[in-house]
């Protein structure tokens, strides 16, 4: 099997969406995610010689930004000097109760279900857009995730909009049959 | 008539609002007699409405451009 290599100059386009989905989902501040996706590329930068090429690059970077999160949770509950839990019965109400019991499959719970989803979504959807060549998922990107408009993405990257459309045309077409056939149904 | 490809490239506009309503005509009759291109509308529809549930978020062009800058700085 092919040992797989590391391209650090590639991780940027490659795997910084990525990551940041992954980071948004759980510090929620957009400064804080930017900065942990950063971090993580620092620390890959750092450790490449570790790098022993058994995990996809994908793998491994996620893997450090993982550790990123866990050390950021950990360093704001230290500013606050112990770590706290807050455990709400319901919003607003002091009432006392067997809460856990009570709230299965409740409304809450399919919320939460719902938000696992999306996120597993999501990360499936960035995983496949660093799939694809780099132009492809640079216009893909533009246009989908940063909802730029066409004018602006071909005065960008000097492209027409002809250009534009074969190449989103491409990446939606791999993206496709990227995704698992699941999320289609 | 429209050629399939062209009916790709409409239905791929249609998915951002960006397709005239006389190439939404076209691609429409396309469709009725055409099922690859049918089925591919379908999927593409669903490819978009999958990438609104998961409301992807990402870094904007000027912010990959200062981490590349960055990282390029880290290195040297």
């Amino acid at each position: 099997m092919a040992m797989n290599s590391l391209k650090p100059h590639t991780w940027v386009d490659r795997y910084a969406d990525y990551l940041y989905n992954y980071a948004i989902a759980r510090v929620s501040e957009r400064e804080v995610a930017k900065d942990l996706v950063q971090e993580t590329f620092y620390a890959g930068l750092k450790s490449a010689k570790n790098f022993k090429g058994n995990a996809s690059e994908r793998t491994w970077l996620i893997a450090i930004l993982k550790r990123k999160v866990i050390d950021h949770y950990r360093k704001i509950n230290s500013r606050k000097g112990q770590a706290e839990v807050h455990m709400h019965y319901q919003p607003g109400s002091d009432q006392e109760g067997d809460w856990l019991e009570e709230q299965v499959a409740g409304p809450l719970r399919d919320l939460e279900n719902n938000r696992l989803e999306n996120e597993e979504l999501g990360m499936a959807i960035q995983e496949c857009i660093s799939k694809l060549p780099k132009k492809q998922s640079q216009v893909f990107t533009m246009k989908t995730i940063q909802g730029l408009a066409t004018e602006d993405i071909c005065k960008e990257l000097g492209i027409n909009p002809s250009n534009l459309w074969v190449m989103i045309h491409r990446a939606r077409t791999a993206l496709m049959g990227c995704l698992n056939e699941n999320w289609f149904e | 008539m429209i050629s399939c490809d062209e009916a790709a490239i409409i239905c791929n506009k249609t998915q951002y609002r960006e397709a005239s309503l006389a190439e939404k005509l076209k691609l429409r009759l396309h469709i009725l007699w055409c099922n690859s291109c049918y089925s591919y509308v379908k999927k593409n529809t669903k490819l978009t409405s999958l990438c609104r549930k998961a409301a992807l978020e990402g870094l904007t062009e000027a912010e990959k451009k200062a981490l590349k800058d960055r990282m390029a700085g880290f290195q040297g």
